[in-house]
């Protein structure tokens, strides 16, 4: 038991410094990059709590997909973090006083006197052949059939919603359709053979008559 | 388990709407740019639709689905009927905005009714799991129609703040929720009851998840002080935008206050009236104090819009039968009124021109005096005017807080009301005692428009006289339990 506890101190700390570090730093990239750190320490104390399935999912979603795309996101766009700050010191003090008494708040509500040991004894682990997965799958599939559903077209609004507010068709743009290009025919739609009656020249009249006759 | 079939009859209102928005979102594809109209038709086809199907599933015993997820009783089969009802007027009067400027397109509709999904699922949740992803459903979408202009700098502003705050307001819902299910060990709301009578008063985790409860809820009302995010948002959404979330999610945070308060913690009452004492009070009083100073009718209406909010917490604090079905009526009423008040705005904008301050009704009467005659009922059953409904719906809160023997707080009620009459009036004067502006065109409006406003306006006048249909429909909703 002791060493599991240390290790949970040891990932919640983490957890705690990276999320201040997050909010704390001046450079975007680092912000994100603690984001990650986060992450990572959050899901060991997952799977410490022998939920091994949401640990490493947290990972590869989280970790793996959201974050490279949102560190994308903040290398590409230039945010003017300094635009951001201003204020951050003003407003600072209030916020601690606040950010204090709602903690000490917190930890009195959440803290051992209701959530000890003695209102929730810790749980026998579960034995190795306990699968995570399988359990989780079958309640999800079962119990939770309807907020699963409903989960799914909450991410296809996310999808239209994103679509809607970003997709911009612009008449006037020279993208090349692959579609067309790879319906062209081998025979008349690459080369078009044309008859014509062979030219014969014109004698050069005067080139201010010519203009004239362009016209 | 084996799964049946039988389950899925009580959400065919919901499979309905799910339907008709993938429809429109296919159709959509193939539609030239002229023939956009046809996806106006299929989604009140399919509200259409979902309105029998409300009514053909609706009824009977109090009835638990989907392993308690979802419930069917008179609550949902009324609230879902209301809810579907006021969204059909509001596409109805959205369209020609639409139209006007180029924005007739199906993303609108496929996302109106995800939010008319997302409400649905709300008032027939069973579970807090279930109440938050309905909430989540229809936020989303809402976000995403207030920033439908994607040129307009305000539109994008004020979806922005809509969401921040919103996402606040949902994650202290959410952790309320934590708490609550630390508490009790559930989050369907039956068990939950229980749990939380077995254990007694005494318990300091439930308050402290009801305070956050609250906030949350306080926030999806804009009651006061969770309101910051209301009058921007309305000023700065496009007009059918603030139609659509102005209206039918008022009866869906009612449904939400309901499920949560008064079926999920109904032994801590006392606890959670005192909250709500103090939110109805600071919402009516700075809602109807700030109106008055308001040009902007927009702005003016989400003022209104957050007294009116305090209203409805009369009844939900008073903790009986009668003040619940006095607030549900409230709710349902309200939602009527918005919708035909932002449906006027709609009917006096135009192409280039949008109808947002107060000056802009000036000589409504002169314009069209049909329509002149359906916005002075709007605002007369705001003000809470006899013989309109407005004031049935007041009186009946105010009954069911006097009755609990809470006087100070039915006079502050009344106080504030009649402060809030003032600009409400101001509104008919403007539309029956000023001259119109020189440059203002005659109103053309479609037929089906016409149809809707004077439908909606009509009903407020009827209700009033008339309020024993509605109101006996709420009673009984409550009553069975």
């Amino acid at each position: 038991m002791g060493f599991e506890k240390f290790l949970f101190y040891l990932f919640a700390l983490i957890t705690l410094w990276a999320a201040g570090m997050v909010v704390s730093r001046r450079n975007p990239v680092h912000a994100v990059l603690f984001l990650v750190l986060a992450f990572v320490s959050s899901a060991a104390l997952w799977i410490l709590m022998e939920a091994e399935f949401l640990g490493i999912v947290l990972i590869l979603v989280y970790v793996g997909a959201v974050m490279v795309l949102f560190l994308f996101v903040v290398m590409m766009l230039d945010v003017d973090i300094a635009a951001l700050r201003a204020g951050f010191i003003d407003y600072l003090p209030l916020g601690l006083l606040i950010a204090g008494i709602m903690a000490i708040e917190i930890f009195l509500i959440v803290g051992p006197a209701n959530f000890g040991l003695h209102a929730f004894p810790a749980p026998a682990p579960a034995g190795t052949d306990l699968n995570n997965t399988r359990e989780l799958g079958l309640l999800l599939y079962t119990v939770y059939v309807y907020p699963v559903e409903i989960a799914s077209v909450i991410l296809l609004v996310a999808i239209i919603a994103a679509i809607r507010l970003t997709l911009r068709r612009r008449p006037d743009n020279k993208y090349v359709d692959p579609a067309r290009q790879v319906r062209v025919k081998k025979g008349p739609d690459r080369i078009r053979l044309v008859k014509m009656a062979s030219e014969t020249p014109v004698p050069v009249v005067a080139p201010a008559l010519e203009k004239e006759s362009d016209e | 388990m084996p799964f049946d079939a039988a389950n899925l009859v009580p959400i065919l209102p919901e499979i309905a709407i799910l339907i008709t928005a993938s429809v429109v979102l296919i159709v959509d594809l193939y539609l030239k740019d002229q023939d956009k109209g046809l996806n106006h038709s299929l989604s009140l086809i399919g509200l259409v639709i979902a309105i029998a199907l409300t009514g053909a599933v609706g009824g009977g015993e109090r009835q638990i689905f989907f392993d308690g997820n979802l419930v069917r009783d008179g609550i949902s089969d009324l609230l879902k009927g209301a809810i579907l009802v006021v969204s059909i007027l509001a596409f109805i009067y959205a369209r020609p905005w639409l139209k006007d400027r180029g924005m007739l397109v199906g993303e609108f509709y496929v996302l109106g009714l995800f939010a008319v999904l997302g409400m649905l699922v709300m008032v027939s949740a069973n579970s807090f799991l279930t109440l938050y992803l309905g909430l989540e459903l229809q936020a989303l979408s809402l976000y995403a129609l207030v920033a439908f202009d994607r040129d307009s700098k305000k539109g994008a502003e004020a979806a922005m703040k809509y969401f921040v705050l919103g996402a606040l307001g949902s994650g202290l819902l959410l952790y309320g929720i934590s708490m609550i299910y630390g508490a009790t060990g559930s989050i369907e709301l039956g068990p939950v009851a229980q749990a939380v009578a077995a254990q007694g008063i005494a318990n300091k985790v439930l308050v402290f998840g009801i305070v956050f409860l609250v906030i949350g809820i306080g926030f999806k009302f804009g009651a006061v002080p969770f309101h910051m995010w209301v009058p921007d948002i309305y000023e700065g959404a496009p007009t059918p935008a603030v139609l659509f979330l102005g209206s039918a999610p008022k009866i869906a945070a009612f449904a939400l206050a309901i499920r949560m308060l008064v079926e999920g913690l109904p032994s801590l009452h006392a606890d959670w009236q005192g909250m709500l004492i103090i939110l109805a009070v600071l919402s009516m009083g700075l809602g109807n104090l700030v109106a008055i100073a308001q040009t902007n009718i927009k702005r003016m209406l989400a003022y209104s819009a957050i007294g009116h909010a305090g209203f409805i917490f009369l009844g939900l604090l008073a903790g009986s039968q009668q003040g619940y079905a006095a607030a549900m009526f409230y709710a349902i009423v309200y939602a009527v009124m918005s919708a035909g008040a932002f449906g006027i705005l709609l009917i006096l904008s135009r192409k280039g021109f949008d109808a947002e301050n107060l000056e802009d009704l000036k000589g409504l009467n002169d314009r069209d005096s049909w329509y002149a005659a359906m916005m002075t009922l709007v605002m007369f059953s705001m003000a809470g005017v006899p013989p309109t409904v407005g004031f049935m719906a007041k009186l009946l809160v105010l009954e069911s807080v006097v009755r609990i023997d809470l006087v100070w707080l039915a006079l502050v009620a009344v106080a504030f009301s009649i402060i809030g009459a003032f600009y409400y009036l101001r509104v008919i004067k403007f539309i029956y005692f000023d001259r119109p502006a020189p440059d203002a065109p005659i109103l053309v409006t479609s037929g089906g428009v016409r149809i809707a406003m004077t439908a909606n306006g009509l009903a407020l006048l009827a209700l009033g006289l008339f309020p024993a249909a509605l109101l006996s429909l709420c009673q009984a909703a409550f009553a069975v339990q």
